[in-house]
């Protein structure tokens, strides 16, 4: 055997820098909507655990002097006062407690029923199938509001609890079609038959295996149901079904309604609960947009692959061709915001290995 | 460079027969790279990959799931979505209807748009899946060939009735949806209209995979008939060498994004060059040999994010030595082959010459050669 | 047509199932409800007593069968029994006099709406990245946002305080008297831009959001790549193969809001004190008129019924799938 003698040509690349680091940290790989999303949801709970400590008045409180009453955002009452002379900031504060307690304890409870409901029905299948999804399927179609109005309204009493467990019991349907399906693929795969096989008893095969999968499903589920609760809640206490005596963000703009804030131009009083709801409700949906994204990956990449070297384009236009790396056109403007990204610091520096290995392998 | 792309031209049919293998090349794919622009990174799906079709003659592109098969004939028509980027090379096609020959990774999107499907077709691997369900078969003829073809409504069905006759389908179906047709029938629907504006060029993304094998025989017997008497050119591509064997003319073998091993039918079955040809030819029975033992290949593919230095498929090979992870890949004319188009990128195996019971010979000690110098007889005969 | 049959099937299943609870929530609620509700009423008249009899069917003789038999009775002539509120007035008058009202607004608004929604979310996803793109979490908000909450600040900057465009309150100017006549209709139209705009501008949100993620989904299907490589024009691939599939999944989407958008566009009424069934409600819940209340609740769920089965219909039409599929 002879070994060749000719010239081996020389080695690739083993001088150039290291490529960018490949494991981006669980923070930032969360869609910017997510993280945006959460962070107002947190601003919010901080003001829930907080706010009714700091609130400067009693909500209640009704100032017996007459000029206090109606009085537009001043030093005294930073969001002004009602026709009764309550400060209304001290009842947003409140209101927004109340009213994300009541979210989150609903979603709690109607999360967990879904998730029997639905998982349940997937693993027994045939009639109980079918069964609990025709049930399911009626409250679905039955609307919701005018359901919750008179059920609520031939109950005795209608406090807090009446409300949770009457928003609970409509609002489990929706989760359990979702899990159901969802429960019904994965239990056709492979590895719960080997759970089966190997002999684990059927509510431990659900509980170990099948729901750790479904985390981001019920998830989503929850942060859904947080929004319908709080949107429903609001409704209802703004018709006045609800307990009128305590401060929710809807009692709120019940009083403001049926005492005419707005005719008589007290922006005060309904602007800044409705605000509440929306805000929170914003929160919550792009929560729920960002955890979509992080289940469907095609909708996370369409919002990064929208760019690719710094320029847009349509997901339908034709590869495009780029002998070099192409400069970036940004104005001062967008360089100046791009530099506080960290995307963007990533994509430069990938950008510049990738030069630094053109021009090496030139040489 | 001129192209008579900005106006359609009416379907120029010619009399039926296949064209000869040699003279230009319609579609001369040079040097092509396409990477996937990832945060993480450039993924080099192709590498500098250069591959020639020739009128009527069936290419066959080999390679396991992940070699870049696929994205090299998508990236060939500009169809790769973002975060694809074709970063080197050219695509030259050179089909009759043009006045001269045209880059394709040059042209603006009204002239792609008037190339594709009329000069380069696909057939797509899974036909349920590509063809659209809301649309009857009738209207997924006939908008293709109305958007190419300058012909008038009640044209336009006889053409694709005419079509639906070709391969063999009931002019009936023209009115049912793809759900309602089986599997082959689908896929006859996707051939049928990959070859609705009479074009030069199919490429035929495992159009089989998904079938059984009965139907399978039938389909590919089909398109090779359709194949002489309409003479358009097929790069066919699959992970199945068995099935090229009998099919194609030329076969090109793809392995971590880069060629591996291109030649004839015939000389990649008899000489295969490359270390992972033989390997791939071996891990398949032959229906007339002797029974042997099948030995797959071990290992995985590369990551494409960072490859290793030097040959793709060392860790794989049986073959290997140190000197593989300096070489830098490119394809060589194979020394010992009568045929100057066979290639290798492997400068330091030989072919196994076949022995007369069909096997190849397995465990010999490689001739190792410079890849420059040219052999003499002592340092051949061992 | 099986499958439009068995979704008829599942309407009557979901209408009986609403009557039937009508029925027996008041005799389910803890402690003698029915009892309860008569003690609210300490100073009815004869009659007026009778009323509420009927409608809790304790008046009536015989077991709890025949009581439901003759409730069903009574719902299916239209007899939803006397109004305690606005007595001696037959609910089914009042809910005659507020229907076109609310059904004319709500009604054209939300297909509008949704026409608008999806044809933007189809430009959206088309076109990702584009400028429609950053209107993305303003969307949101807006989606988020209580109709009835909209309604307040678009009256409170456009026609109390701010500007004085539209009209504050009602369905019409307050000296008319309702008829076919150009002046009636036009002042009707009038005061029903801004509840219609407050509909539109909230809903409108969330369809255009729900079309885009679909259609971003649908771009990523074979079909559509296939459109592309078969050099079809621009506008055939975006709408036959994109959004003609995209639009399936919204119409279910459709179908599943339908519920939630109609309660809150009559909430909403209130607001402006719209004369549909809003303000209906808002009456009946405040002065505890059962048999109004109950009335309003089977109004309104048969009217979603009834356009759910319409949504059903469209989507046979635009699905071949469905047609031979059995689905449920």
């Amino acid at each position: 055997m002879t070994l060749g003698s000719g010239v081996l040509p020389i080695s690739r690349d083993l001088t150039a820098p290291g490529p960018p680091p490949r494991q981006l940290g669980r923070w930032r790989r969360l869609p910017p909507k997510a993280k945006a999303g959460a962070i107002l949801l947190g601003l919010f709970v901080l003001v829930a655990i907080i706010g009714p400590m700091v609130a400067p008045y009693n909500p209640s409180f009704q100032s017996p002097n007459p000029a206090l009453s109606m009085n537009a955002p001043s030093a005294a009452h930073l969001l002004g006062t009602t026709q009764s002379g309550e400060d209304v900031l001290s009842q947003l504060l409140s209101g927004i407690r109340l009213t994300l307690e009541l979210g989150v304890l609903v979603g709690l409870i109607a999360t967990a029923l879904s998730v029997l409901v639905g998982v349940t029905a997937a693993y027994l299948g045939g009639l109980w199938d079918e069964l609990l999804m025709l049930v399911s399927n009626v409250f679905l179609v039955i609307p919701a509001l005018p359901l919750l109005i008179i059920l609520l309204g031939y109950l005795p009493r209608t406090g807090q609890t009446a409300t949770i467990l009457v928003l609970a019991a409509l609002g489990w349907p929706w989760g359990a079609r979702v899990i159901r399906a969802q429960t019904l693929s994965i239990r056709n795969r492979d590895f719960v038959a080997a759970a089966r096989e190997t002999g684990e008893s059927g509510w431990r095969i659900i509980a170990f295996e099948i729901v750790p999968n479904e985390v981001s499903l019920i998830a989503a589920n929850f942060v859904n149901t947080v929004l319908y609760a709080i949107g429903a809640s609001v409704a209802l206490a703004f018709i006045g079904l609800t307990n009128t005596s305590t401060w929710s963000l809807g009692t709120i703009m019940y009083w403001a309604q049926s005492q005419e804030a707005l005719q008589l131009g007290a922006w005060w009083w309904f602007v800044p609960p409705g605000l509440a709801v929306a805000l929170m409700g914003t929160a919550l949906v792009l929560l729920n947009t960002g955890i979509d994204e992080l289940g469907n990956p095609r909708l996370r990449d369409a919002n990064r692959r929208a760019k690719v070297d710094g320029h847009r384009l349509q997901p339908t236009a034709p590869t495009p061709v780029q002998h070099a790396a192409l400069p970036q056109r940004t104005s001062p403007l967008t360089a100046f915001m791009r530099s506080f990204s960290r995307t963007a610091y990533l994509e430069d520096r990938a950008q510049r290995v990738r030069a630094a290995r053109a021009s090496e392998g030139q040489r | 460079m001129t192209t008579d792309l900005g106006n359609p031209v009416p379907a120029v049919t010619e009399p039926g027969g296949s064209r000869r293998l040699s003279g230009e090349p319609v579609l001369s794919i040079r040097d092509l790279s396409i990477v996937y622009r990832t945060l993480a990174g450039d993924v080099r799906a192709v590498d500098s990959v250069s591959l020639d079709l020739h009128p009527g003659e069936v290419v066959g592109l080999v390679g396991e799931s992940g070699s870049g098969k696929s994205t090299l004939a998508y990236g060939a028509t500009r169809l790769l979505r973002a975060p694809a980027v074709i970063t080197s090379g050219s695509v030259r096609y050179a089909g009759r209807r043009l006045t001269t020959p045209t880059d394709v990774l040059q042209l603006t999107t009204d002239q792609l748009t008037k190339l594709r499907w009329r000069e380069i077709a696909i057939v797509f691997q899974s036909a349920m899946n590509a063809l659209n369900p809301v649309l009857n078969v009738h209207d997924q003829l006939t908008d293709v060939i109305r958007a190419h073809l300058e012909v008038s409504r009640r044209d336009a069905t006889t053409k694709a009735a005419g079509l639906l006759d070709l391969v063999g389908i009931p002019r009936t179906r023209l009115r049912s949806y793809p759900h309602e047709l089986s599997g082959g029938m689908r896929q006859r629907v996707m051939i049928a209209m990959a070859l609705a504006t009479d074009p030069e060029v199919v490429i035929m993304d495992e159009p089989t995979t998904a079938l059984d094998v009965v139907v399978q025989r039938e389909i590919l017997g089909q398109i090779l008939d359709l194949k002489d008497s309409l003479g358009f050119a097929i790069l066919f591509i699959t992970h199945d060498l068995s099935l090229l064997l009998e099919l194609a003319d030329r076969i090109a073998v793809m392995y971590a994004g880069q060629l591996m091993e291109v030649g004839t039918a015939v000389e990649i079955h008899h000489e295969p060059a490359h270390p992972y040809t033989k390997r791939l030819l071996r891990s398949f029975p032959s229906l007339r040999g002797p029974r042997r033992e099948l030995s797959g290949i071990p290992g995985t593919p590369p990551d494409l994010l960072d490859p290793p230095p030097g040959c793709p498929f060392l860790p794989r090979c049986t073959e290997g030595t140190d000197a593989c992870a300096k070489i830098v890949i490119r394809l060589a004319g194979v020394r010992t082959s009568a045929d100057p188009d066979h290639q290798t990128a492997c400068p330091f195996v030989l072919p196994d010459p076949e022995l007369p019971d069909g096997r190849g010979v397995s465990g010999a000690q490689p001739a190792v050669i410079a890849a420059t110098s040219r052999p003499n007889a002592e340092e051949l005969k061992q | 047509m099986p499958f439009i049959l068995r979704r008829i099937a599942f309407y009557i299943v979901a209408a009986w199932a609403a009557l039937t609870a009508n029925f027996f929530l008041p005799r389910l609620m803890p402690g003698n409800a029915v009892e309860a509700i008569m003690s609210k009423f300490p100073n009815l008249t004869p009659s007026t007593y009778h009323a509420l009899e009927a409608m809790l069917g304790v008046g009536h003789p015989g077991s709890l069968w025949d009581q439901y038999g003759s409730y069903l009775n009574d719902v299916v002539h239209f007899n939803f029994g006397i109004s305690v509120s606005n007595y001696p007035a037959p609910v089914s008058t009042l809910l005659a006099q507020t229907i076109p009202w609310t059904l004319a607004l709500v009604g054209s608004a939300t297909v509008i709406a949704f026409f608008l929604g999806t044809v933007f979310g189809i430009f959206a996803g088309w076109r990702n990245g584009g400028w429609l793109d950053r209107l993305l979490p303003g969307l949101m908000f807006v989606q988020a946002m209580p109709y009835f909450f909209l309604a307040l600040v678009l009256l409170w900057l456009l026609a109390v305080h701010v500007l004085h465009i539209f009209p504050i309150a009602q369905g019409y100017a307050g000296g008319l008297v309702p008829g076919w006549d150009w002046t009636f209709i036009s002042s009707a139209i009038g005061h029903s831009i801004l509840p219609a705009f407050t509909i539109v501008i909230t809903s409108l949100a969330g369809w255009m959001l729900q079309m885009r993620n679909v259609m971003i989904t649908t771009i990523g299907e074979d079909y559509v790549l296939a459109g592309q490589a078969k050099g079809l024009p621009s506008r055939r691939v975006i709408f036959n193969y994109a959004a003609r599939n995209a639009f399936l999944p919204q119409l279910q989407g459709f179908g599943l809001a339908l519920g939630f958008v109609v309660s809150g566009a009559i909430v909403m009424e209130i607001v402006f004190s719209y004369p549909g069934i809003g303000l209906l409600l808002l009456g009946a819940v405040q002065s505890n008129d059962y048999p109004l209340m109950q009335a309003i609740f089977l109004v309104i769920t048969f009217a979603v019924l009834i356009a759910n089965l319409i949504v059903d219909l469209v989507i046979v039409a635009f699905d071949p799938r469905v047609r031979t599929r059995e689905a449920a």
